[in-house]
């Protein structure tokens, strides 16, 4: 029942390339804004302090 | 075919991103700002100068009043730059812009990854089970285990752990999920055995990190239940409207997409 009128998938050759490349930089983005405390910024506590309510908001440990 | 759905994730993660940051301000912000006003009056009661203490107690007490909440605070750790509260509240939304451009382009890839192979053989149909699926393992699992907390409360201390097991729970509730999928496909006897054999296969994991990991309970004695639970509930829906907003955008969208050229034949030029 796999294949009839499924959407063609997308080749995992084609896929590689973004899941080895946009995955890491999108899940540093998602560090930075959620969990970074200075450890990888290298800002201090600043990053902290600005994503400081939509940490709490979205969720995740604070402080 | 992927740029175009890793394009479409980004934007639809921003704006999914800017309306619960809209939800947030509206819903979450008094809370914060109560909590915050909670935390400094428990600084200012208490009586040893934190800068000089190097005390247990105290010290714990500097690092929650004093990191943080910029003007009343005072006790700035160096470089630690202090961020005014209307900053805050601007970085709100920027916060949860950026999060939903990082989980839209990451929830575009594994949407492309899935199309034709698992779920639902419609785009729409697809994104909306995704998304309902994603809310479900990557929050709801997390919440249910390390509910959100307004500040004051939580141990500054302890936050690489907790953390650390917050990202456990994430890990668990994807894994989860990956189980049930996996289960579903192997039983063949009918679609309720499926269904119930795959809720199992979920739950089994989930119940068995919800048992096995610590417990997290850092709210300070005398906390008001009601600010607790209306933070927490504020919190919740934030990511409720988030995936939602972010489900429906990315389902619609790629319907439209998907159904223009059935709809007019001859692509238009120009």
């Amino acid at each position: 029942m796999s294949d009839i009128s499924a959407p063609s998938a997308i080749p995992l050759p084609r896929l590689r390339p973004w899941l080895l490349l946009a995955v890491p930089v999108l899940l540093l983005v998602a560090y930075l804004v959620l969990m970074d405390n200075g450890a990888v910024s290298q800002t201090g506590t600043f990053l902290h302090e600005l994503m400081h309510d939509g940490r709490h908001l979205l969720g995740v440990p604070c402080h | 075919m992927v740029r175009t759905l890793v394009v479409r994730g980004l934007l639809i993660g921003l704006l999914a991103g800017f309306v619960a940051g809209t939800f947030a301000f509206v819903f979450g912000e008094p809370r914060v700002d109560a909590a915050i006003a909670l935390e400094e009056a428990a600084a200012a009661a208490e009586p040893e100068p934190a800068s000089a203490s190097a005390g247990e107690a105290g010290h714990d007490h500097a690092e929650a009043a004093g990191h943080d909440h910029g003007e009343a605070a005072g006790h700035d750790h160096g470089e630690g730059a202090a961020v005014s509260r209307p900053v805050q509240k601007a970085g709100l939304f920027l916060a949860t812009g950026l999060y939903g451009l990082a989980v839209g382009g990451v929830f575009a890839l594994v949407f492309a990854g899935l199309r034709g192979r698992f779920g639902p053989r419609d785009d729409g149909a697809l994104a909306l089970a995704s998304a309902a699926t994603a809310f479900v393992a990557v929050i709801l699992i997390p919440f249910l285990k390390y509910p959100a907390n307004p500040p004051a409360v939580g141990d500054p201390e302890t936050i690489n752990s907790r953390t650390a097991l917050y990202v456990v729970m994430i890990i668990v509730g994807l894994a989860a999920v990956a189980v049930a999928v996996a289960t579903a496909r192997r039983v063949t006897a009918g679609p309720w055995q499926r269904r119930v054999a795959a809720g199992v296969a979920f739950l089994v994991p989930v119940v068995a990190a919800w048992l096995l990991l610590p417990a997290v309970d850092e709210v300070p004695e005398g906390f008001p239940a009601s600010l607790l639970w209306n933070f927490r509930l504020a919190s919740l829906g934030t990511q409720l409207v988030f995936w939602t907003a972010f489900g429906v955008l990315f389902g619609w969208v790629s319907d439209r997409v998907a159904g223009r050229p059935a709809l007019s034949p001859a692509p238009s030029g120009g």
